[in-house]
């Protein structure tokens, strides 16, 4: 969720109240917003002044400045009405040439006439486009913007992609003309600029903005001219936008206009711009003003809210969240709702059900217990089996512990003297080198927590029953299975007292033992077998489980027991002698 | 029965009292004396107060000078010895080491003077000096202590005395005196029971207050005993547990089936491990459903005007590990529209995200979810749901903010008033599910889904007054924390 910082005094000036920061905490609460810091205490002592911190839903990009949230925030006090967004007629265009087609197809341009910016409301638009460049446009992949001194240019524009070296021009604050090559180099370090250079760096041709004396504005996404560049003096506004995705370049340049407009000589009137794109069907006069209709059914909403309102109410309702709403003329259960251009989340009536809730206030809802029959419950089969082996274990006298899934690959490899059967799932892109894989065998994680407990009481014994993850042919590519692993470290290996517990298991599990002579009569159990396959354990001193479900069924290896190799100890840095156990869990379902 | 005790029941037999032990019975150390006292007083046969004092003790240098007398004395000697008095270069080869505390002192008691490069004796030979230093000395040896401070403070400047303390006791006659000590038996024994000889038996008072010998035990992890508590209250209320053992989830299922669009910031390379082996996952079986969710998402459907924006095969099947326990709550929705009725359903399982560790965050931890569907479910069943959910948790006063959720609609953050902190605390979040979501799906448009979800970690955090969630999840906690843990009871409030 985005965290907007707001004047305060400016903030409770517009809202025409001093809250108390209680006051306030609570009125954000009720509305959905949450009032992270108040920077009163802070700045006490120093010339800045105090700022709120306010979290604002990730949907609502109409609140990312001080504009629009005391504008939210007075139409649900009920303290103002909608503003009424108006478009003037069209003096200029900007023509979308095909070649943009390979880079980002789509443009947008609206102009503010006549604006009036003091420090602070020219702070909170640069601040507004920062903030939706990093949330609604992803860092400026999906939309960039620009806004220009409009009198410094010659309308009307072109939006074209063009060679690197082809684009010449003075970026914003800097005093040398630079190509797009150079331009790419300048910025290669630049901590702001430079993460952006990837979205078109590789391109044959770059995006460029040109009015009519074919002066550069913008490099979109990257920066502006210095040229065209916008200072608290500006009185015209270009707002210049390029996207690959429409839908998104709509909603910001309908935020950034909805937002600013109050500032022009004529509040809420915007100036639109001919946008000329015949190759792609976008030709059209932008910003589009034209409010959504939806229409709403209010036994839905009375329905989901378990409330009887009348039509009227729920429209009295939604006037306190932005949304106007009328009866329909028609249908008495229907109310005709217009969605402003500021509310883009509005994607369903369920939406508009949840701000007649918000407006209502969720904590004034009545308490109500669902109607509905009895439902039986019941355990996973799966975590059931778990919590026998676990209770067992710990009956045994064993501590469960509870390592990570995820372990670097040494760990779940070659630090046990295994190589990568490439049956582990890999992570693409971990921070660190402790999340390298999806673990094989509970065995790394139990080491681990063995050696973080050296200075523990010996012997030291722990067991977890958890997921291991496979790689296989189901839908998802890789599947869990539940594993159960005992260890016991001491001065000696004490593997008798681990083949103990292992019985002590399978006795819980109704599982004899089988002498090597009754293993081959077909009787159900288990036994275990010499296996120096498995490298973990040293040389003759591990061995394979082997388990008969039902008498005369074949015999599965559901695991391994035995002494773990020195080398293996070493590797995970313990002291000790160990031996341990790894079985299947799954096998007892 | 050791003859110290007897000798002291004897002693206080004839004597009725004993002052001071260390006078009486002067062959006797004080450990053992306060062992046989100790035993005696265990058996009401004695009592006994305890005195300390200090008691100087001489050194070895001291016990020279008591036995040949001071370095300054024995210098007096040497000089009246030399009849010509003695040179002052051979003082040190006469008095070795002790030559220059020899002279000072005596200087100072006026028995020899200077004259030329010679020491000469002052007081006539024969006539018979006070080594003061020598009988202070032998008055401590004998008492322990001097009656004058100030020569007690010089002699242990210079060495000759250090000070220790000294315990004495003094000795009356308890409520079970007798100059005979019975036997008592410690403990009932098996042979006793058998002969019956505990019917004639004395017993040896026990010392209930001790703790006893803890037993060694195993025990369960208290993370898995708080998942316990929360199984118990699910199944409580009548809901199944979800089939959650599956952590590679597709991106289709961890987010496009639950209307996540593609371009949504939780599906950043920041906050999700994605999986380069398998790096894709299949299409869902049933390709209906893989059309709908295309559809809602692209160009909208029931309802929805949808996000309009070119919506991507290739990333719907790049894989994940699931972000979240809701993939699953996701799929097992979708098997519900196969035959709707009310359902409930929960999963307490691991989920990922590909965060940075601190003190409250790990890539792994669990998410407690639960899922309820029935036909024409309102808010303020969630609500009241939630009210006795969290009732039961021990956790009583609760408030509901809305909040944004890409799923849900309405959200509901849900708080509840934390008695230690004087604050309201988020403690989990809910809603109900998009229809976007579910009747892609194939649910009807009059079955609504309530769910709500919270972390694992976080209450048991508070429960157990763990500040480093590091020391519960993973591998660096402490043994002892798990072997001592106290039973989980979430009805014994948490806040």
């Amino acid at each position: 969720m985005p965290t907007v910082a707001v004047d305060k005094a400016d903030l409770f000036a517009l809202l025409g109240k001093n809250y108390t920061t209680d006051e306030f905490d609570e009125l954000c609460f009720q509305f959905g917003i949450e009032l992270d810091e108040d920077t009163t205490d802070d700045v006490k002592g120093t010339d800045e002044r105090p700022q709120l911190k306010i979290e604002v839903g990730a949907n609502r990009y109409d609140m990312l400045c001080i504009e629009g949230i005391a504008q939210a925030l007075n139409e649900y006090l009920g303290r103002v009405a909608p503003p009424n967004y108006r478009l003037s007629a069209p003096t200029t265009s900007l023509t979308v040439k095909p070649s943009t087609q390979q880079i980002r197809p789509y443009a947008c341009a609206a102009i503010l006439r006549g604006i009036h910016f003091t420090q602070r409301s020219y702070d909170s638009f640069i601040a507004l486009q920062d903030k939706l460049h990093t949330n609604l446009c992803r860092h400026r992949t999906l939309v960039a913007m620009g806004t220009h001194d409009l009198d410094t240019l010659k309308p009307p524009f072109t939006y074209e992609a063009l060679s690197p070296s082809e684009i010449k021009f003075v970026p914003l604050n800097q005093t040398v003309e630079l190509d797009g090559h150079q331009l790419m180099e300048f910025y290669e370090k630049d901590k702001n600029l430079g993460k952006y250079l990837h979205i078109i760096r590789d391109s044959p041709v770059y995006p460029v903005i040109l009015d009519s004396n074919r002066t550069v504005c913008s490099l979109p996404p990257i920066i502006n001219s210095d040229h065209s560049k916008v200072s608290l003096n500006t009185k015209n506004v270009f707002i210049e936008i390029t996207a690959t995705d429409r839908t998104k370049a709509e909603i910001v340049v309908n935020q950034l206009v909805a937002m600013f407009s109050r500032y022009c000589e004529q509040p809420f009137s915007v100036e639109p711009v001919e946008i000329i794109s015949a190759h792609n069907h976008e030709s059209r006069i932008c910003p589009n003003f034209t409010q959504r209709t939806l229409k709403c059914e209010v036994p839905y909403i009375n329905s989901c809210l378990g409330l009887q309102l009348s039509p009227a109410e729920v429209c009295k309702l939604l006037s306190k969240m932005s949304v106007q709403a009328a009866p329909s003329q028609s249908d008495k259960d229907i109310i005709d709702v217009k969605i402003p251009i500021t509310r883009p989340d509005i994607l369903h009536q369920c939406d508009v059900m949840e701000d007649c809730a918000i407006a209502y206030g969720y904590n004034n809802l009545k308490k109500t217990t669902p109607k509905t029959a009895a439902t039986v419950a019941q355990p996973l089969p799966i975590n059931k089996v778990a919590d026998i082996l676990r209770v067992a274990s710990a009956q045994s006298g064993w501590l469960e512990v509870m390592p990570l899934t995820l372990c670097s690959h040494d760990e779940n490899f070659k630090f046990l003297n295994n190589l990568d059967d490439s049956r582990a799932v890999k992570l693409a892109n971990p921070k660190t080198v402790e999340y390298q894989v999806v673990r094989t065998s509970l065995v790394p994680g139990i080491l681990k927590t063995i050696k973080e407990n050296k200075d523990h009481s010996l012997p030291i014994r722990v067991f977890e029953c958890g997921d291991i993850v496979l790689k296989d042919d189901s839908e998802r590519g890789a599947s869990n299975q539940r594993n159960w692993c005992a260890a016991y470290a001491g001065k000696a290996s004490g593997f008798e007292l681990i083949q103990g517990l292992l019985g002590k298991i399978m006795q819980t599990f109704r599982t004899p033992w089988l002498s090597a002579a009754d293993a081959k009569t077909g009787k159900k159990g288990y036994w275990i077998e010499q296996d120096d396959s498995v490298k973990m354990y040293f040389a003759g001193r591990g061995a394979r489980i082997m388990y008969r479900a039902k008498a005369e069924a074949p015999a599965h290896n559901i695991g391994t027991i035995g002494v773990l190799h020195p080398e293996v100890l070493t590797r995970f840095e313990l002291p000790f002698a160990v031996s341990l156990a790894e079985i299947n869990a799954e096998v007892f379902l | 029965m050791s003859s110290l005790q007897l000798r002291i029941l004897h002693t206080l037999g004839q004597k009725q009292q004993i002052a001071n032990t260390a006078a009486e019975f002067a062959d006797v150390d004080t450990a053992a004396m306060q062992a046989a006292l100790m035993s005696l007083a265990a058996r009401n046969m004695v009592e006994y107060k305890t005195h300390e004092s200090d008691r100087w003790t001489l050194t070895a240098e001291a016990k020279d000078i008591v036995a040949h007398g001071s370095h300054e004395y024995r210098l007096l000697q040497k000089v009246t010895e030399a009849l010509d008095g003695l040179k002052i270069s051979d003082v040190d080869s006469v008095m070795g080491s002790n030559g220059k505390v020899a002279q000072g002192r005596a200087f100072k008691n006026g028995w020899i003077a200077k004259e030329g490069d010679k020491l000469v004796a002052k007081v006539a030979a024969g006539s018979q000096v006070q080594d003061a230093t020598a009988e202070q000395l032998k008055e401590i040896e004998k008492t322990g202590t001097l009656a004058n401070k100030k020569d007690l403070a010089e002699l242990k400047k210079r060495k000759l005395i250090t000070q220790s303390k000294v315990f004495t006791y003094s000795v009356s006659k308890g409520a079970e005196f007798a100059l005979e000590i019975k036997q008592l038996e410690t403990d009932i024994t098996s042979d006793m029971v058998v002969s019956g000889s505990w019917s004639k038996a004395e017993f040896k008072p026990y010392n209930f207050d001790s703790q006893g010998v803890m037993p060694s035990a195993g025990a369960l992890h208290p993370l898995n005993k708080v998942r316990e508590e929360f199984r118990q209250i699910f199944f409580s209320m009548g809901f199944s547990e979800m089939p959650s053992n599956q952590y590679v989830e597709s991106g289709f299922w961890n987010f496009d089936t639950l209307f996540v669009p593609q371009q949504h910031p939780a599906r950043d390379l920041q906050d999700t491990f994605y999986l380069k082996d398998p790096a894709t996952a299949k299409e869902p079986q049933d390709k209906e459903y893989w059309e709908n969710v295309k559809t809602v998402h692209q160009d909208g459907a029931y309802g929805s005007i949808g996000y309009r924006y070119p919506w991507k095969g290739e990333e719907s099947l790049r894989t994940v590990l699931r972000t979240h326990t809701t993939a699953i709550s996701s799929q097992m929705l979708k098997k519900l529209a196969a035959d709707p009725k009310p359902t409930r359903l929960f999963s307490i399982d691991r989920v990922f995200r590909n965060e940075a560790v601190d003190a409250t965050h790990l890539a792994e931890f669990h998410q407690v979810e639960g899922v309820f569907a029935d036909y024409n479910l309102t808010l303020g069943d969630l609500i009241g749901f939630m009210q006795q959910f969290f009732d039961k948790m021990g956790v009583h006063d609760l408030r509901f903010k809305p909040t944004y959720n890409p799923y849900t609609e309405p959200s509901l953050e849900i708080y509840a008033w934390h008695n230690g902190l004087g604050k309201w605390v988020e403690i989990g979040n809910s809603g109900m599910f998009r229809p976007e979501m579910l009747e892609a799906m194939g649910l009807p448009k009059d079955m609504r889904v309530l769910g709500w979800g919270l972390s694992l970690e976080r209450p048991t955090m508070i429960k157990y007054a763990v500040s480093n969630i590091r020391e519960l999840l993973g591998h660096k906690v402490d043994l002892d924390f798990i072997e001592n843990n106290p039973a989980a009871r979430l009805d014994e409030a948490i806040f």
